[in-house]
């Protein structure tokens, strides 16, 4: 069976999974929120302040509601030893983890597409006119942080203090990605918006990186 | 672990397995020490021992779930003429029943199997799914959750699972726990009918398990040792007779 089917398959099983408990992401969205709301009261910023500062508070909401939807990506695989059985099947162990990151990307999309109007409200930013080049830096973004993410899960599943140890593994990794995303989605909130395609390269290498590297190590990942 | 290189094999051939000096350690424990044994194609081995003599080691590294830390594993077609082409191959032909179920509570019974068909390429699957949970005792529950199962049904469904493929290497951690009398009934109806078939089975259990009485061979591990082998051909019923009067 090629890689692709089997990750299909695996990705159809991982959408059933959340949608049919929405556990996941019902939780990772209230938590995203709850950053973005009290940021918000904390800092009551001005329409100057936010553009300015607006930008690294929404990936850093980004970045927290991650590490806490990426943590059971792996370890809710644990409760019957069901990477056990996925493990024997005959199927390649990227169809397993690129599954994971798909159904990861796409979860992390949701909340990104219910937290960035919530965000545009509370602090008074105009997105209307970069909506595309604001969703192609979520996307480059979100790639990044859901393939990192995807595979420090499968690293920190083994682990006892696995819920601490995700955070402080992937958050230092991250960046450079946070950075990247914070410049590149900063230059779209300006009086007089134009992607900044440094940043938007930057993020591109990221994501290229960590794919490649996550092909490459996919089978000491995956293993015991 | 080693799959060595490929020869022709039939579809309905059965699956042996070798292991080669075979050692495994967790840091310092040393689970498996220097194993050396040869499953036939056909076989019907009974793995017996206490608690902690590498029993479950011995079987996830049969399933390429572990990887020995030494020796190797060699996994033979047929009556030990040809070599499986490769590990994806030798998968196919292999199913396994853990300690745990493996399978996924929040799907349900026909969705856990045919996720796994799905997984080993099989065709006919709906047709497959349903006759395989009419034969565990199932088919009235293939909608609901695997969480609303007791101990006993999941069992059920995670034996139902690892036939679905028709392995020709059957590994077997403890099948029958928490199966009730009736359950113990399908399993050794089943076991039987796989022996019959020429399904190589490789079974770790205890000595009042009664499907023992299926065994053609007795193994029997002690301290990551083998400590009693009846051997190929040999006549498992001493052991398991004596391991009966200790138990």
């Amino acid at each position: 069976m090629s890689t692709a089917r089997a990750a299909a398959i695996l990705l159809a099983k991982e959408l059933r999974l959340e949608f049919r408990t929405r556990e996941l992401l019902s939780a990772t969205i209230v938590f995203a929120m709850v950053i973005v709301v009290l940021f918000s009261f904390a800092f009551d910023p001005t329409a100057a302040e936010s553009r300015r500062y607006g930008p690294g508070l929404l990936w850093i909401s980004f970045l927290f509601a991650g590490s806490l939807m990426l943590n059971p990506s792996f370890a809710r695989e644990q409760a019957n030893d069901t990477l056990d059985a996925l493990r024997m099947a005959p199927i390649s162990p990227f169809a397993i983890l690129s599954a994971k990151m798909l159904a990861n990307f796409i979860f992390m999309s949701l909340v990104e597409l219910v937290l960035v109007p919530v965000f545009s409200v509370l602090y008074n930013v105009s997105l209307a006119g970069v909506a595309g080049r604001l969703i192609l830096v979520l996307v480059l973004g979100t790639i990044g942080l859901t393939v990192t993410g995807t595979v420090f899960s499968a690293i920190s599943s083994h682990a006892r203090m696995r819920e601490l140890l995700l955070p402080l593994l992937l958050l230092p990794i991250l960046t450079p990605l946070l950075i990247g995303a914070v410049e590149a989605t900063a230059s779209l909130l300006v009086d007089q918006p134009e992607l900044d395609r440094t940043w938007v390269a930057l993020l591109a290498g990221f994501d290229i990186v960590f794919l490649t590297a996550s092909w490459l190590l996919c089978d000491y990942l995956i293993e015991e | 672990m080693s799959v060595t290189p490929a020869t022709s094999r039939t579809a309905v051939s059965p699956l042996g397995v070798s292991f080669n000096s075979v050692e495994k350690r967790f840091g310092s424990f040393v689970a498996l020490r220097g194993v050396s044994l040869q499953i036939l194609s056909g076989e019907f081995v009974a793995l017996l021992g206490a608690n902690g003599a590498g029993k479950t080691t011995l079987l996830r590294i049969a399933a390429m779930l572990a990887c020995p830390t030494r020796g190797i594993v060699q996994f033979t077609v047929g009556q030990g003429s040809g070599d499986c082409s490769s590990a994806v191959e030798a998968k196919k032909l292999t199913g396994m029943v853990g300690h745990s179920t493996l399978l996924y509570d929040e799907l349900t019974a026909s969705e856990n199997l045919t996720l796994f068909a799905q997984l080993y390429g099989l065709d006919d699957i709906p047709v497959r799914v349903a006759d395989s949970l009419q034969s565990c005792g199932l088919g009235s529950r293939a909608a609901s959750l695997v969480r609303t199962f007791s101990r006993g049904m999941r069992q059920r469904l995670a034996v139902a699972r690892a036939l679905l493929h028709q392995p020709r290497l059957l590994l077997l951690d403890e099948p029958a726990a928490g199966l009730d009398r009736q359950g113990l009934v399908w399993l050794g109806t089943t076991l039987e009918s796989l022996r019959k078939d020429g399904c190589t089975v490789l079974m770790s259990t205890h000595a009042r398990n009664e499907s023992l009485d299926l065994a053609t061979r007795a193994l029997v591990l002690e301290g990551g040792l083998v400590k009693q082998d009846s051997g190929s051909g040999g006549d498992p019923h001493p052991i398991l007779a004596a391991l009966r009067a200790d138990a």
